[in-house]
This record gives structure tokens, sequence and C-alpha cells, in this order.
């Protein structure tokens, strides 16, 4: 393998990862917050379509972002309220939402542009160009959320009474704060970052939103969170590293490695899949949630 | 507001779950009116597709066959405090023990291999859920993220058999040979016009009659066994199972290992008593729609049968009404899944809190 197979691997890895990173560090702040989030890949898929439909309506990229994100905090307020308000199971919660946007994208999308789903093909301005390096605005905003996430977490006030939320809410409340209030913000915050997911898919790495576009993306990034555990520049490492097994899938498809033969797409695929639950086994290291995460804050108890 | 919400059983029971599947509709109508079409007249359609001939009533039944078994599957884990949302992956990997069972004996008789591929398809899926619920009993691993994983894991490893390993050399399709005739689950019209009774043509098999066995066995397990009463000791307090001598682990175990057999029947369903191979995407989501059911039926066999029967009449009608209405395709059966999921599971307080405040009022207004 020369160099300029493993500047294309790196490249395309570097692609490949910007979504999980983003619907990755959207689950972060949710989870940090105590608000477990299994519908990051719904989120993503609403905000692919509504990104690829505003964009084209508005015939511009930045607008289609916007609606992208509008959309996906949208949807992640409706989760909010069932798990924060009602305080409901915010596992069913998640499902719900997953099914609700791969339903919902279709239909509307068929009903909008006759199309089987899809949205009319973007192009020119209704698509994100490169900036730099052949990436882009977006790719670098992604990147950028990663230290804003560490800082702002480790380092603010808000930061840190938003993960002692996701520990102890009873302890966060007793001081005077409101735990609703900063859970709402942080599912807020990852409906932002799921939007920046979805609007990067349909509208800066391909053109135009496609039937259930997100193909599991979603759950690959809850992998990476959990194989970060939970921490902003490991989700970072753990992104990158997903991105490039499946940049190195495609390479690798049909190529014959020495000693061990030709390996199986599917082998790769199944690569982040297999390293999540063999770590949450606790065979190598443990992942441990924020330990208030998923269990609704009971106010007068 | 946390305090104890009074309800008659019959309102807990029965009245709370209405009327969020109520709500739910009432929303899908809102979906329907928002892209321009007439919810009464899609209803028609819908009804009268799925009930209105033999024909559409036998695809109505075959499709809540398969709902009767995930929804079982996930009900079983939820008194057990398990949320298995792996039926997919248990049912796919069921698949693959069919077609492993049924491809690989077919010198033997009928009457010993249709028992055998169900056998197949049940320790197929028992396996598949085992291992999510082997970690969670023993290492602590969250089952819903484990079996999120198996089913992917699932869906990659049945890809790479169909495309590598269990394909026809000749066939281009990455799917099995078909399954040996004998094997088939005989068909609701043939069985019908053996006795000179004669119904419409459906895909509807005798694996219905499997599947209301199945809930009736789950009712016997759940509410008149004692391994059922550990299990809905343990979902209920673990801590006070322990005490009761109870092991958790092994009970936790157990119950998903009950939960991946019963969601293996949707392939049997599916695969012995339709397609008679094993192909891919035959689970089609109905895994989590499984959820719906169960979440709707309060994980009782009777509600989780009734839950089902109103998603076959959605599934089935929802593909005569998306051929005529040609605007409302079948991805609004899943959109009022998740409807359904949303208000009958997560926003459940919500419906709950007004029943029992009306409750309340009335109370009052007769003191």
């Amino acid at each position: 393998m020369d160099l300029g197979i493993l500047v294309t691997i790196f490249d395309s890895a570097l692609r490949l990862s910007i979504p999980l990173l983003a619907a990755c560090l959207a689950g972060l702040w949710s989870e940090r917050s105590g608000v477990v989030d299994i519908g990051l890949e719904g989120k993503m898929l609403v905000a692919a379509f509504a990104g690829a439909a505003g964009a084209y309506a508005f015939g511009s990229a930045w607008a289609g972002l916007l609606i992208g994100i509008a959309a996906s905090v949208a949807i992640g307020l409706v989760h909010g309220f069932a798990s924060i308000s009602q305080r409901g199971n915010q596992i069913v919660s998640g499902v719900a939402i997953n099914m609700l946007a791969a339903g919902l994208t279709a239909i509307v999308g068929n009903a909008w542009y006759g199309q089987g789903g899809r949205t009319p093909p973007l192009e020119g301005d209704q698509r994100f160009g490169s900036v730099l390096f052949g990436h882009s605005a977006l790719v670098y905003i992604v990147l950028l959320a990663v230290p804003i996430t560490w800082f702002v977490l480790g380092r603010t006030r808000f930061g840190l009474r938003l993960r002692a939320v996701g520990e102890n809410p009873a302890a966060v409340d007793t001081a005077g704060i409101s735990v609703t209030k900063l859970r709402y913000t942080a599912v807020i915050i990852a409906g932002v970052l799921c939007g920046f997911a979805g609007a990067y898919l349909s509208v800066g790495q391909a053109a135009g939103f496609l039937p259930n576009m997100t193909a599991g993306r979603g759950f690959i990034a809850l992998a990476a969170l959990i194989f970060a555990k939970w921490r902003a520049w490991p989700a970072l490492g753990a992104c990158f590293l997903f991105g490039l097994l499946d940049a190195s899938a495609n390479q690798l498809q049909g190529l014959s490695l020495p000693g061990i033969g030709e390996v199986p797409v599917q082998a790769i695929q199944a690569m982040p899949y297999l390293m999540t639950v063999i770590l949450l086994a606790g065979v190598i290291g443990k992942a441990i949630p924020p330990r208030a995460s998923g269990v609704p804050y009971v106010k007068e108890r | 507001m946390s305090a104890p919400l009074d309800l008659p059983r019959w309102a807990d029971t029965v009245l709370v779950p209405a009327i969020s599947v109520v709500a739910a509709f009432l929303v899908a109508g809102l979906v329907v009116l928002a892209i321009g079409e007439n919810p009464l007249t899609a209803t028609r359609w819908l009804l009268q597709g799925s009930l209105g001939t033999g024909e559409g009533l036998g695809f109505t039944l075959f499709y809540m066959t398969d709902f009767i078994f995930v929804g079982l599957a996930v009900a079983v884990a939820y008194h057990a405090g398990l949320f298995n949302i792996g039926g997919e992956g248990q049912a796919t990997l069921a698949g693959l023990g069919i077609a492993l069972v049924l491809n690989n004996l077919t010198f033997l008789p009928g009457f010993l291999l249709i028992p055998l591929g169900i056998l197949g398809a049940a320790a197929f899926g028992a396996l598949w859920a085992a291992i999510p619920g082997y970690l969670q009993a023993k290492r602590g691993s969250h089952i819903v993220i484990t079996t999120i994983m198996f089913n992917w894991l699932a869906s990659v490893l049945i890809v790479y058999l169909l495309v590598n390993v269990l394909r026809e050399p000749q066939s281009m399709n990455p799917e099995t040979r078909a399954f040996p005739e004998q094997s088939y689950i005989p068909f609701m019209h043939d069985v019908f016009a053996a006795v000179g009774i004669e119904i419409p043509n459906s895909q509807l098999n005798l694996t219905l009659v499997l599947a209301l066995a199945a809930a009736y066995f789950v009712w016997l397990l759940i509410y008149r066994s004692r391994l059922g009463y550990a299990i809905r000791v343990v979902g209920s307090n673990p801590s006070a199972a322990v005490y009761a001598g109870i092991s958790p682990a092994r009970i936790i175990i157990i119950a998903m290992v009950i939960s991946g057999a019963l969601a293996g029947g949707l392939a049997v369903n599916e695969l012995m008593g339709y397609q008679h191979r094993l192909l891919l995407e035959f689970t089609s989501g109905y895994g989590f729609v499984g959820i719906a059911v169960a979440l709707m039926g309060r994980a009782h066999p009777v509600g989780i049968i009734l839950a089902s029967l109103l998603f076959g009449i959605l599934y089935q009608g929802g593909a005569e009404l998306a051929f005529e209405q040609p605007a409302i395709t079948r991805d609004m059966v899943v959109v009022i899944g998740g409807i359904i999921i949303l208000f009958a599971g997560a926003l459940d307080g919500l419906f709950r809190r007004l029943v029992a405040h009306l409750f309340a009022r009335q109370k009052l207004a007769r003191a």
C-alpha cells in the first residue's frame, strides 16, 4: 500500500466519521444530563430530510442546515417532553422517535416530491461545497464541537451543573438549580448536533435525501459514545476509528491480506457492534454510564 | 403530582390504552390531512382492504400471527423488567435455524421435519437472546444496548451467510434454495379445502394456531406458574426476589431465552408458512412493531392478541390503501406504530393522570 491509498483512506474515514461524531456528541450532551437517547438515528434522519427539503426550497445549503436543525430540535423536544416532563420511559420514547422519523420522512417526502420518498437532487449553492482541503465547512464546525464540548462540560459552571444533573439530580435540585431546565437545555443541544449530522448526510455528503439514508449511523454513534465512555475527546477517537473501519471496508473489498486471506466486508462492518458488546461486558475496561441516566427525576421525594 | 393514582382496574387495563390508541389515530389522521388526503376515505379503504374481503381478512390474520409472536416476546422480557428490543435479530437468527434444519434434513417426512424446523427457530432465536441476557445478568451490560447491537450483528451475519455460504450456486439472489416441500406449514385455505370448506386463498397458514397456543402458554407461564411468579417478582423488585430465594440472574437469562424463542415464531410464519426459503430482511421491522403491540396490550396475552389484530388490520389495510391512495404509502403504518409506542409507552402517565383526574372529580361530585 503506497501513501496515496493511505491518504485516500484517511480522507474518506474523516468524511464518514463526521456524521457519527456529531450524533455521538449529541448523545453525550443528552446522556451526561441524565436523558438516555436512543433516538439519535431518528433525529438524524429527520434533520437529513428537512435539511435537503429546506436547501431545495430556499436554494441555500445554510438555510437547509437551519431547517434541519429546527426539525431535529423539534423531535428532540418531543423526547424531552416524554422523558423529562412526563417522566416516561426514555428507551420507549427513543424507539418511538426512530419509528416516527422513518415513517414520517418517507411519507412526507413521497407526498411532496412524488419520487419514492427522495428529495429532488441538490446542486450548486444548495449543497455545501469544499472550503479547505476538499472538505466542507460542516466538517470543521463538527470537529470544532469536540473542544467546545470538552471545555463547556469540563470547565464551565453550566457544564459542571449539567453533568451533576446526570449523576445526582437531587443534589443539584437542593442547590436551587432547576433540573428540568438543565435537562431541556441538554436535549436541545443534542437536537442541534443531530441537525448537523443529518444535514451533513443529505446536503454535504450526498446531493439530496434518500429514504432511510442514516442506515444505522445513529446506533453506531451510540456505540461510539459507549466506547468513548461519555467523554468528548475519546468520542472523536472512537468515531474516527469507526469511520476508518468503514473506509477500509470499502478499500479492502475483494482484497486478499497476507496471512489472513480475503477479509469479508461484513466482518469489518460488524466490528463497531462487536467491540461495543465486548466493552460493555467488561472484558476490556469498563464503560459506566452517568449514574442518573435513564432515571426520571421526581422533585418531591 | 406523585400522589398515587387511584384507578379502577378496568380503567387501568382497558380505558387508558384505548385512549392512547384513539389519540394515536387522531394524530395519524392529522398527518393524512397534512399531506392533503382525506382521513375518512383513507380509513374506509383501510377497513375495506383488511376486513372487507375474505382474502383481505386472510392476510390480516397472517400479519396478526407475526405480531402475536413478537409481541409475546417483548412481553415476557418486560415482565422480568427487561426491555428486549432485539426481536429483529432474534427472528433473523431463527430464520437461519429453520434453513439449516430444513435444508439439511430433507430426507425426513413432514410430520418430523415441521416440528424440528420450529424447534430450530426457537433454539436459534433463544440463543441470540440468551447472550444479551447472560451479559446483563452476569456482567451488567445494559440489555437495551446489547440487543440493539445484536440486531445489527444479526443483519450483518445473515448478509454474509446468504451471499457467501448458503446461496444457491446458480442463483443471483442472496437466498437459500427452497425448503423441501414436505416442510411447508399448510395454508389455511388448503386445510379448510381438505374438510370441504372453500375459503379464499391467502398467505394465512396454520402458524396462527401455533401463535394462539403460544399466547395461552405465555398466560399460563406468567400468571399460573412458579417460574412466571419468579419472573414477575424479579421484574418488579429484584432485591425482594433475592430475599425470596430467587436468583435474578438465573431468571433474567431464562426470561430472555423464552423471549427469543417466541420471537422465532415470526420466522416460522414468514419462512415455513409462506416464503419457503431463507431470504434477506424477511423480518421487515416487525420486531419493532412487537414493542408497540406489547405496550398496547399491557404485556398481557389477551391484550397482545387484540393489539396484533389491530396491527394486522393496519398492515394489510395499509397495503390496500397505498394502492388506492398512492400518497399514503405503507410507511403510514410505521408512523402509527411510532405514535402508539409514544402514547401507550412513554406518555402513558399523561393519559393515566387525565383519567385519574376525571375519576377523582366524579368521586367528589358524588360525595
